[in-house]
């Protein structure tokens, strides 16, 4: 579904991704792993399009497709949806708006008619319910005043009412409270099925617990130095990063 | 009318510039020329033309004197020069004051209209047959300087409302004219409004008696279409004691690379617990993407709330016009009167607009309320200039008012000059304001959710503006938001 081959990435000159190797399959949960700064937010942000981030080199192919020659758009209507870490705020805009339109351009680009008024609702209450999300929430105007809990929700009910193929969630869980993540996880493995496939950014163990990852990653100085089953994550919550930290500078010396 | 090209570099603004600030250019839907023979003035402005003017209209002696007093007034002021806008100075010999298509003058029903015209109207979604017509709303279209049709007259009629062309109005309602007409706007008020007043052509006329609600809105569509002509329209609403009225004004002009000079005068009387709500949706042509040719929109619009507890509201959306200096105002005379104002102004490529509203709260315990929301985008300047003036014996006068600025791209501008004037004590004044920017971010963020740009922005700005747009009547919000995207189509990408 989703394959890397050594990408490397930067902003402004700075590099960020040195040369990422990642292979996604249907049905697949990867968790991506690794200190502040490796490069997470940046290897989800050139997923999906984000132009400030320029591709110096490699490439990614999404569903056989050459993801890096499409625009955002066009790559979420392919079916990539990208939860953001940190949610932009859009005063005035009315969120059921805002994904109504988001719901209809996809459907458009897949050559769907658009969803009238009443299967929208339709949809929108199934998801609510899923997402258990008040619909007070969504008659706001997008993002605008939501708590830091609330922006992760509102992400997360974004990723239903789109099912997409391939969702990034971004550091979902930071910002939830415990009930929250295990909601959120409820609703994120509910929609799990052989055709699609997750990749899980996240800091802690806890939310593997629910979302059980067949691959976890650990992304040091914009490279993934190791790979391993769901066991790699509880490692690293015992152990930290600094056993990584020395694997690779031994690696490098070698 | 013929002036200088606007003096602007050529600039290609594909070069070095971020996707934000990219400009390409959108063409103006409305900029057709209609092929319809026209009744001229002279060019020029003199007495001559004046009386000219009037003996076209077939006026009474009254109606010639005073606009030849408002001519001779007009002959010793200045154009005003503190408005926060550049152009070349407007020869006003270069202009030609009076076009009318040259049909029959007073067609008894709308079939009488010249094909040609209807066309028009049609091409601009406006049909004048009134079983085609939005239900609910009564048209007067006035093109160049001449109004073509009402309809719906019967049907207001019958609630004694009149609603007409200025003309008519002079011919049929003499009284009510010469009572009300410049009783809000002076002959003298300010230059524009002294040229309007000599020269004025048409307008709409609308007289709602004591007790009655307008069951339907009213709407006036006015056109330029003929070369180098200006257009100075003169409306007059009048709303008698406890009376409603929801009035509206849309305007378009063909695409000319010269600039064409608009100078309207509005009045409006509110008497006791009379409402009156004005709201306009311009569009005239803004000129092109390096500020060639648009329209030069100086525009005179104020409401008096005359009686105890009456209340007007202004709501304008501006996208169009190369220059917009245009500044609704409310005179609170009346005690517990209300005055709103609604306003989205935006400009793109080269339009300047400086526009703004006044609040003259002079009876006791009058409120007003005025939110207006500046977009400017490309290499425009958009201002907003308010003022709120509370006088000596206006007790508990109460006023709000929120401005907020948004920015796409850093070529253009946004300013904010409020005033405030405070001679009781007892006032509470409030002001906010606010300036943003269209952020990267955002358009990432909906671009991510499958939303292409310029839908990004539309929705981005739908929700900047929405405030005001809520007080559009329902019929034309829809349009008024398609609108706004296309005004800043190509403005981000
Ligand atoms: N716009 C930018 N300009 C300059 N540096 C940037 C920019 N965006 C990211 N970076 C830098 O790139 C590096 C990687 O950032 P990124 O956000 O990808 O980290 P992360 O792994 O997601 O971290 P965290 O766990 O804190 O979210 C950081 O050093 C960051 O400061
Ligand atoms: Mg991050």
């Amino acid at each position: 579904m989703l394959s890397i081959h050594n990408l490397h990435a930067g902003i402004e000159g700075k590099k960020i991704l040195n040369g990422i190797d990642l292979e996604v399959k249907p049905g697949e949960v990867h968790a991506i792993m690794g200190p502040n700064g490796s490069g997470k937010s940046t290897l989800a942000n050139v997923l999906a399009g984000r132009a400030d981030y320029e591709v110096s080199h490699g490439t990614a192919e999404f569903q056989g497709k050459n993801l890096l020659e499409l625009s955002p758009e066009k790559r979420a209507g392919e079916g990539l949806f990208l939860a953001f870490q940190y949610p932009v705020e859009i005063p005035g805009l009315n969120t059921i708006n805002f994904i109504k339109t988001a719901v209809n351009e996809i459907r458009k680009y897949r050559g769907q008619d658009p969803l009238d008024a009443v299967a929208f609702l339709k949809l929108m209450k199934e998801k609510m319910a899923l997402m258990n999300i008040e619909q007070s929430l969504l008659a706001r105007s997008l993002n605008e005043g939501f708590s830091g809990g609330e922006k992760k929700r509102n992400e997360v009910f974004q990723m239903a009412m789109l099912e997409p193929k391939l969702a990034i969630l971004d550091e979902t869980d930071s910002g939830l409270d415990i009930d929250a993540i295990r909601i959120v996880s409820n609703g994120v493995n509910k929609l799990r099925n052989k055709e699609n496939a997750v990749l899980v950014v996240t800091h802690y163990q806890r939310l593997l617990d629910y979302i059980v990852p067949d691959f976890v990653h650990v992304l040091y100085n914009g490279r993934i130095v190791k790979s391993g089953s769901k066991e790699l994550a509880r490692e690293l919550e015992e152990r930290g990063y600094d056993f990584i930290k020395h694997e690779t500078s031994e690696v490098e010396t070698v | 009318m013929k002036s200088e090209i606007f003096p602007v570099k050529s600039q290609d603004s594909g070069n070095g510039l971020s996707t934000i600030e990219k400009t390409v250019f959108s063409d103006y839907k409305y900029g057709f020329v209609t092929d319809i023979e026209a009744d001229e003035a002279p060019m020029g402005l003199s007495e001559e033309v004046v009386r000219f003017i009037s003996a076209k209209k077939r006026e009474p002696e009254w109606m010639l004197e005073w606009r030849l007093k408002a001519y001779r007034h007009w002959l010793t002021m200045k154009e005003p020069g503190w408005a926060n806008i550049r152009y070349p100075r407007i020869n006003y010999q270069d202009i030609i004051f009076y076009s009318a298509p040259k049909q029959k003058i007073n067609p008894k029903n709308l079939d009488e209209i010249d094909p040609e015209l209807k066309k028009t109207f049609e091409k601009l979604g406006i049909s004048l047959d009134e079983q085609k017509r939005l239900s609910g709303v009564a048209v007067d279209a006035v093109i160049d300087s001449v109004s073509i049709g009402t309809s719906f007259k019967s049907q207001l009629a019958e609630l004694g409302i009149i609603f007409c062309s200025m003309s008519e109005a002079i011919r049929e309602h003499p009284d009510l004219v010469k009572e009300y007409l410049s009783s809000v706007v002076p002959l003298t008020d300010n230059y524009f409004a002294a040229l309007n007043s000599a020269v004025f052509s048409d307008g709409s006329f609308c007289y709602i008696p004591k007790g009655v609600r307008c069951p339907m809105e009213l709407s006036t569509y006015f056109r330029i279409n003929a070369e180098n002509t200006g257009q100075f329209e003169r409306t007059l609403i009048i709303a008698e004691a406890g009376s409603y009225v929801s009035y509206l004004e849309g305007c378009t002009a063909p695409m000319r690379d010269e600039h064409q000079l608009h100078a309207a005068v509005v009045e409006l009387v509110a008497l006791e617990n009379a409402e009156i709500k004005y709201s306009t949706v311009q569009n005239w042509y803004p000129g092109d993407k390096q500020g060639k040719g648009g329209v030069y929109n100086f525009v005179t619009k104020r409401g008096i709330c005359k009686g105890d507890h009456a209340k007007i509201s202004w709501t304008q959306v501006e996208t169009g016009s190369a220059i917009t200096w245009k500044y609704p105002s409310v005179i609170l005379k009346g005690d517990h009167s209300t005055g709103e104002f609604y306003s989205v102004a935006v400009t793109n490529n080269y339009q300047q607009a400086d526009t703004g509203t006044k609040m003259m709260h002079l009876g006791k315990n009058t409120k007003s309320r005025i939110v207006s929301k500046g977009i400017s985008a490309g290499f425009s300047n958009n201002s907003y200039r308010g003022l709120v003036h509370v006088s000596r014996n206006a007790k508990n006068a109460r006023n709000f008012s929120q401005c907020d600025s948004l920015l796409l791209g850093d070529k253009c501008g946004a300013h904010t000059f409020p005033y405030i004037e405070v001679r009781n004590n007892s006032a509470v004044v409030e002001h906010e304001a606010t300036t943003s920017k269209i952020g990267e971010d955002q358009i990432f963020y909906c671009n991510q959710r499958g939303i292409a740009t310029e839908t990004a922005v539309a929705l981005i700005i739908n929700g900047f503006a929405k405030e005001v747009m809520n007080h559009l009547p329902m019929e034309f919000a829809i349009e008024a938001q398609k609108l706004l995207a296309v005004s800043l189509e190509g403005s981000v990408g």
